[in-house]
């Protein structure tokens, strides 16, 4: 079980026990060994290390805090830290991933990147990250991505990227990950995939874990410094899986710290509009990973649905499948409505506007909370992860409250 | 006859093979199987079953639109099954081309068997290699299916002659590097990764993506033993205002290839 907390995970084929791999067109092999290779060869390079380290302190605002919230501890029945990722520059735990591979698209001498993008927040950050190093940046998004969030779109074209709105398929994230992948298939010599979440063909999940994994990591000292003891749960929301894995991975080695993963419940599981993979998917392969995928009895995936963009995919960080089957960490959905009444309770309490996605790991933690407590007889702390701010989002839920006419 | 047959003779001709692919279940189960037909009586040697994928990250638009028809339509993996069985009874050697999903889906060993019970010869897999296919190698064994992988020419030598060695019957040279799409000019990285794979290899070289007509089939198949042909032969039917005009259509291009790979001598 402590392999993945001793680095040992993925093996050096990309695999998590049976899941990961890379499942890819041939033709993207060598560009996968090459961005394999540069990881490596970064991660051992303290000069890399240095400039990644002073980007993320002076640039995006790392460590981020860890906030004891307790006006919504009281209404909770727990004690609920939350580590404030949405404070980051651009408003998401996705801007570390974002720099951590655009330095490594200059270290490679590439000059192009490509991204997907369901919320925008990815591409938001890849286009920050582009304009910052001088890079050139096109951003897939589905096109009724474009829509719910029109916003984000602004965002990444006021910073000099081209958004291209995908019009195949079900026209949100997976599409957008087809395109980019069909992209990178016939410019790969000179372009990066700037992948934005710890999922697709190894090195992929592990590597973009290494570069998020500085949540859990300070996270964790913060709570020991605040508390003076490890937290009962870490709890997070797993769309892709970066910003769960990120904060868990340094918390799979205590065993008493009970790590939970919150995946779009939607309109529910017994429905068929939801984006939960281990509730209401099974092991398959998907852009490019063995892992848990949405799909039907032939292996056609499942088109996903959640009232947040960021959760609304059907595959899931291979990782994660690894962390479900063994049973290290737990993975429920968290309903839309449920989500939603954890949103207004976090705005309500605590001054806090968060993005939906981090309303799921909300909304999860009030579940669990009544549990843990009887679990442990006492008031369980749980750490959770604000992954992102809110303000992508205040359409969405503007209409959702009616405060906004839709 | 078997697909290495099929080479044989060609090769003994001094020609290329033609290879022509068309996703099963487009426009319909039935309409798909004429089509196949119409293309095996036109004069293609081998034909290539695509089975209709959600998310075919290999393919560009023309060959994504009719699987998604095809999906849209309600096909399924028993279908493609279906339509790689009549399509075998009129003797061309039928190869499945396939993302990986829907197979391990239907388990590797079982679809094998299934396979080789309606008469498949094997199958392409885009997307996967053979170090992910401990599974279909040995389910490819078991069934007596052929296996081809991909090369492109971005695969190092090592990479290279470890997917050959993998492989049975032909092996996929992906001329260029994209997406399948018929494309104005072929590649000219196409023939100096036929003679790399040529140096490791007596299998038979296929060359794919981009070829649209007969003169494109003729240059191809100066250099390999295999042309193949697959969004532009699909095209034919998307744009066909109705069946018969349609099934003419590729009548009239399959034609075209076969005389293509006919025209040189090598
Ligand atoms: C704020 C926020 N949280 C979470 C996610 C989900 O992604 P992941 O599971 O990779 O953290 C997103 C994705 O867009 C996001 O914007």
């Amino acid at each position: 079980m402590n392999a993945s907390a001793a680095g040992l995970l993925p093996d050096v084929s990309g695999h998590f026990g049976r899941y990961g791999g890379r499942f890819v067109p041939e033709a993207l092999i060598a560009a996968l060994d090459q961005l394999d290779a540069a990881y490596r060869h970064a991660m051992a390079d303290e000069a890399f290390q240095a400039e990644f380290g002073r980007l993320l302190r002076d640039y995006a605002g790392v460590p981020s805090l860890l906030y004891r919230a307790d006006r919504f501890s009281a209404a909770a029945g727990a004690r609920i830290f939350l580590k404030r990722e949405d404070l980051n520059h651009t408003g998401a735990h996705k801007v570390r991933n974002v720099l951590g591979q655009a330095l490594l698209t200059k270290r490679m001498g590439k000059r192009r990147v490509i991204a997907e993008t369901g919320a925008g927040q990815h591409g938001v950050a890849t286009a920050t990250a582009a304009a910052l190093m001088d890079l050139e940046c096109v951003v897939y998004m589905g096109e009724v991505d474009t829509e719910r969030q029109a916003l984000n779109v602004a965002r990444m074209k006021m910073l000099g990227a081209t958004v291209i709105p995908v019009k195949t398929g079900s026209r949100t994230l997976k599409d957008a990950i087809n395109e980019a992948l069909r992209d990178w298939v016939s410019s790969v010599d000179e372009t990066h995939y700037l992948l934005g979440t710890a999922a697709g063909p190894h090195p992929f999940p592990g590597m973009v874990r290494d570069f998020v994994r500085g949540i859990g990591v300070e996270a964790r000292q913060q709570i020991l410094d605040q508390t003076g003891a490890l937290p009962d749960a870490v709890a997070a929301c797993v769309g892709g899986g970066s910003n769960a894995i990120g904060i868990f991975h340094a918390f799979v080695g205590d065993e008493g710290v009970r790590l939970y993963g919150f995946e779009g419940g939607g309109e529910g599981v017994t429905t068929d509009r939801h984006s939960a993979r281990f509730s209401g998917g099974s092991p398959g392969v998907l852009h490019g990973a063995r892992t848990y995928v949405l799909q039907d009895e032939d292996g056609q995936t499942i088109e996903s649905y959640s009232i947040s963009a960021g959760l609304d995919y059907p595959s899931v960080g291979p990782e994660h499948a690894w962390l479900h089957d063994t049973g290290r960490a737990r993975y429920l959905p968290v309903t839309d409505a449920e989500a939603m009444d954890a949103f207004q309770l976090l705005c309500r309490t605590e001054g806090i506007i968060p993005a939906i996605e981090s309303a799921h790991g909300l909304g999860g933690a009030l579940a669990i909370a009544p549990t843990l407590a009887a679990e442990l007889g006492r008031e369980p702390t749980i750490i959770v992860n604000l992954s992102g701010r809110g303000d992508k989002d205040v359409e969405t839920a503007g209409s959702y409250f009616g405060i906004l006419a839709s | 006859m078997s697909v290495t047959e099929v080479f044989e003779k060609a090769r003994a001709e001094g020609r290329a093979v033609a290879i022509g692919c068309m996703p099963a279940g487009f426009p319909t189960v039935e309409g798909s199987i004429a089509a196949m037909v119409a293309m095996a009586e036109a004069g293609i040697d081998v034909i290539e079953v695509e089975l209709p994928y959600s998310d075919p990250v290999m393919d560009g638009p023309v060959i994504q639109k009719a699987s998604d028809i095809a999906l849209a339509g309600g096909v399924r993996t028993r279908d493609t099954l279906r339509a790689i069985e009549a399509v075998a009874r009129t003797g061309v050697p039928v190869v499945l081309m396939t993302y990986w999903n829907p197979i391990e889906r239907y388990g590797v060993d079982a679809f094998a068997r299934d396979l080789a019970a309606a008469g498949g010869a094997g199958l392409i897999t885009p997307d996967l290699i053979p170090d992910e296919a401990e599974e279909w190698l040995a389910a490819s064994d078991a069934h007596q299916l052929d296996r081809t992988f991909l090369v492109s020419p971005s695969s190092t030598d090592q990479r290279l002659a470890m997917t050959v060695a993998n492989c049975r019957g032909f092996v996929y040279a992906t001329a260029v590097m994209g997406v399948t799409g018929a494309r104005e000019q072929t590649s000219a990285a196409a023939p100096a990764l036929v003679a790399r794979v040529r140096a490791v290899t007596d299998l038979p070289v296929g060359v794919g993506l981009g070829v649209r007509d007969g003169a494109q089939a003729a240059e191809v198949g100066s250099f390999a033993d295999g042309v193949i042909v697959g969004s532009a032969l699909v095209r034919c039917v998307l744009e066909a205002p109705d069946e018969a005009a349609g099934l003419a259509s590729l009548r009239a291009l399959s034609a075209d290839l076969a005389r293509g790979v006919r025209a040189v001598t090598r």
